[in-house]
């Protein structure tokens, strides 16, 4: 036997010895429905082990050395503070905060409630029972199993019948190391959107630079008939972090969703998004921006399910790279046989700000019905010479010439970010990572 | 001002500025013009300082000092500005943005401080109205969608936001309607002054009924052929080129 594998099942060895550690307390503190899907997301683990490159689904993503680290779980504090605040929590709304997985605030109001997810399956266990673990699939899913079989607590987001919030909820996810092994924090969050409500959601994940953690994060949404949410979603780890997240939404008939995802932390990222237009006339929205230096990885994964007829799903998503770092866009789009008068259009479009820097884009179309308009394009290309030039022949330096056409590109995405103020908090996000690259002047 | 000595400039293998000698002074007005081909935009971009092209021969004097050992934002901040002959689209970036990081880029160059937004908005709009622009276009990304005639204008306008001491303009007259180059005339007689110095790159000698140039010079195969005063602009007018380029035939057997 290899020494890679033997050092891969190591790691695989030590997720299984960490739940065995738990069990006990796991059967007192979950309905026994809850404790029969952890075992069953566990066993499903074990038989899977994490993907290799030799998936399709993941050929661009090495999670060799994530595979063979032996992660401890994050530990549960359910009333700790957090460490310093994230700025994300200066934008206004109503901020919540969660700490290696757990809430350690909550707010509510007749429109919406935001809480622990424990508390709900304590007190409305059958609410939890209907939607958890419906729509985020593990059975081929090796970190939806693992975050199912792991987390102790999440949030419920929940949003009344007609109810149109004016605020955003902001939900901030911090990870604190609490000694030298590196922890893995399973963040679980569940989105209820009544129907016919309308609300924003800005979700954050924050952790220390410096520090080796997995922040592995599922969130499952349902939108009711006619809900409109609006999803903002920021990864702002810290500097060694392996990100996994998973957006699944389920939207009910005329629901409308727009998700904006931006990328920015971490050394190795997953961001994988599923939506099932399930209903008629449902619509939506994929922003995506990834910005990666150094030797950052980020692989974006988004499936669009066109179940029903009349639906539209618009998807945009743009990179920027520079250094050695890599990036994957893979954007997968079905159209069952059901899904007749489908109009979906994607886009990626991708900018290399370094020689070494690499992308690799792949459109997959799954097309079953026959009156459908599907259409895709991909780009790469490097900053504009010529506009380059034109800047620089007016006065503007070469680098200021270059952070200008490079915020242009993401603009695109990050002008259609609410609120106003988070756009512009982005936008100086964004140029402070790219200033601190180690690419030079010509 | 400018003094360009024996220039000589290649793209990649081609050789395409030839040895050019031009000597402008301040508070004068030049224009080049000759056939396509010739040479006039490289060296419009050569004094810009685009490195696509590559200096082999000859100096570039700008008020005494080496002007090809600056770069191109250097020159910018000295003074010199270059309207381009085909202006480039810059999508998501706002014409006034563009504008104003421009300005005040030269006007930190210069020790003077940057304009605040109330400021500067007074500048465009008086600078905007005096070359009957569109004041729309302002919002718009720097000369997306723009029309031939609004991207020259457009150019004009930088120019006279950017108040340089030597301008440069390449074939800004073309593709105009009459009211337009009425416009851009305008707009570049208004800008004429004893400090300042212009070059007008054309094609025709159209402009040159508005734009009274004190040179005429004439461009062939890389090198300045023939200068003269207005009278060589008529005469090229009513002749064409054809002529020159027979005389620079022959010219060119005698060199080798
Ligand atoms: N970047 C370039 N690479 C190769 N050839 C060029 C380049 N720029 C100009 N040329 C060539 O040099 C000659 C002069 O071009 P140009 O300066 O644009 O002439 P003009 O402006 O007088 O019409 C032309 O033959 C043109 O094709
Ligand atoms: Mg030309």
């Amino acid at each position: 036997m290899s020494a890679a594998l033997a050092e891969t099942s190591a790691g695989q060895d030590s997720w299984l010895a960490a739940f065995a550690a738990r069990e006990r307390r796991l059967a007192n503190d979950c309905p026994r429905w809850l404790h029969g899907l952890k075992r069953t997301a566990l066993a499903r683990f074990a038989e899977l082990g994490f993907p290799t490159t030799r998936v399709e689904e993941w050929k661009y993503t090495n999670l060799a050395p994530l595979a063979r680290t032996v992660f401890a779980p994050a530990a549960y504090f359910p009333h700790a503070a957090p460490q310093s605040p994230c700025w994300v929590e200066t934008l206004g709304g109503v901020v919540v905060r969660t700490l290696n997985g757990a809430p350690v605030t909550a707010a509510g109001e007749r429109r919406f409630t935001i809480g622990s997810l424990r508390t709900a399956w304590q007190q409305t266990p059958e609410l939890v029972e209907r939607h958890l673990g419906r729509y985020a699939a593990f059975d081929r899913h090796a970190f939806l199993a693992l975050n199912t079989a792991f987390f102790d607590d999440g949030v419920l987001i929940r949003i009344a019948d007609g109810a149109v919030l004016d605020e955003p909820l902001v939900l901030v996810h911090y990870l604190s190391p609490y000694d030298e092994a590196p922890p893995a924090s399973h963040v679980r969050t569940l989105v209820l959107a009544g129907r016919n409500s309308q609300a924003g959601i800005v979700e954050a994940w924050t952790g220390p630079d410096g520090r080796l953690y997995l922040a592995n994060s599922v969130t499952e949404a349902v939108l009711g008939e006619g809900a409109v949410l609006d999803y903002v979603r920021l990864q702002l780890e810290g500097d060694q972090a392996y990100h996994f997240s998973a957006l699944h939404v389920h939207q009910g008939r005329a629901s409308s969703l727009a998700v904006h995802t931006v990328l920015l932390g971490g050394r190795l990222t997953r961001a994988e998004i599923g939506a099932v237009l399930a209903g008629e006339g449902a619509s939506t929205a994929l922003n995506g921006l990834y910005v990666a230096r150094a030797e950052q990885h980020m692989d974006n994964f988004t499936t669009l399910d066109h179940a029903q007829p009349h639906s539209t799903s618009v998807e945009l998503y743009k990179g920027i790279l520079d250094d050695r770092s890599s990036g994957v866009f893979h954007g997968r789009i079905i159209v069952r046989p059901e899904g007749q008068k489908t109009d979906a259009v994607q886009r990626n479009k991708n900018l290399l700000l370094s020689r070494d820097a690499t992308i690799n884009t792949k459109p997959q179309l799954e097309i079953y019905a026959d009156d459908v308009r599907c259409t895709h394009g991909a780009t790469v290309g490097q900053v504009d010479a010529d506009a380059i030039f034109y800047l620089r022949s007016r006065g503007v330096g070469y680098r200021d010439a270059r952070r200008l056409l490079t915020l242009a590109f993401a603009q695109e995405i990050t002008e259609r970010i609410n609120p106003p103020m988070l756009r512009e908090r982005l936008n100086a996000e964004l140029l402070a990572r790219l200033d601190a690259t180690q690419g030079g002047v010509p | 001002m400018l003094e360009i000595k024996n220039l000589h400039a290649k793209a990649g293998d081609k050789l395409i500025l030839r040895g050019v000698n031009l000597k402008v002074r301040a508070g004068e007005v030049h224009a080049i013009m000759g056939p396509n081909g010739s040479g006039k935009s490289t060296l419009a971009q050569v004094i810009a300082g685009r490195d696509l092209y590559e200096v082999t021969e000859g100096e570039v004097l700008f008020e005494g000092r080496n002007l090809l050992e600056l770069s191109p934002e250097e020159r910018a901040r000295e003074g010199i500005f270059l309207a381009f002959q085909y202006p480039v689209e810059i999508p998501g970036v706002s014409n006034l943005y563009f504008l104003r990081t421009a300005l005040n880029a030269v006007r930190k160059h210069r020790g003077q401080e940057e304009l605040d937004v109330v400021d500067f908005m007074e500048l465009v709009k008086e600078r905007v109205k005096l070359l009957g622009m569109n004041e729309a276009l302002l919002e718009r990304p720097v000369n997306e969608g723009f029309s031939g005639g609004e991207k020259k204008r457009n150019e004009i306008l930088q120019m006279a936001v950017l108040e340089p001491r030597l301008a440069i303009l390449d074939e800004t007259d073309s593709g105009l309607d009459i009211d337009a180059l009425k416009a851009v005339a305008a707009g570049i007689n208004a800008m004429r002054s004893p400090e300042r110095a212009m070059v007008l790159v054309t094609h025709y000698q159209r402009l040159l009924e508005y734009v009274q140039p004190d040179f005429v010079h004439v461009m062939a195969d890389g090198r300045i052929v023939r200068s003269g005063d207005r009278e060589l602009a008529r005469e090229l007018e009513r002749q064409g080129y054809a002529w020159l380029e027979q005389e620079e035939a022959l010219a060119g057997e005698g060199r080798t």
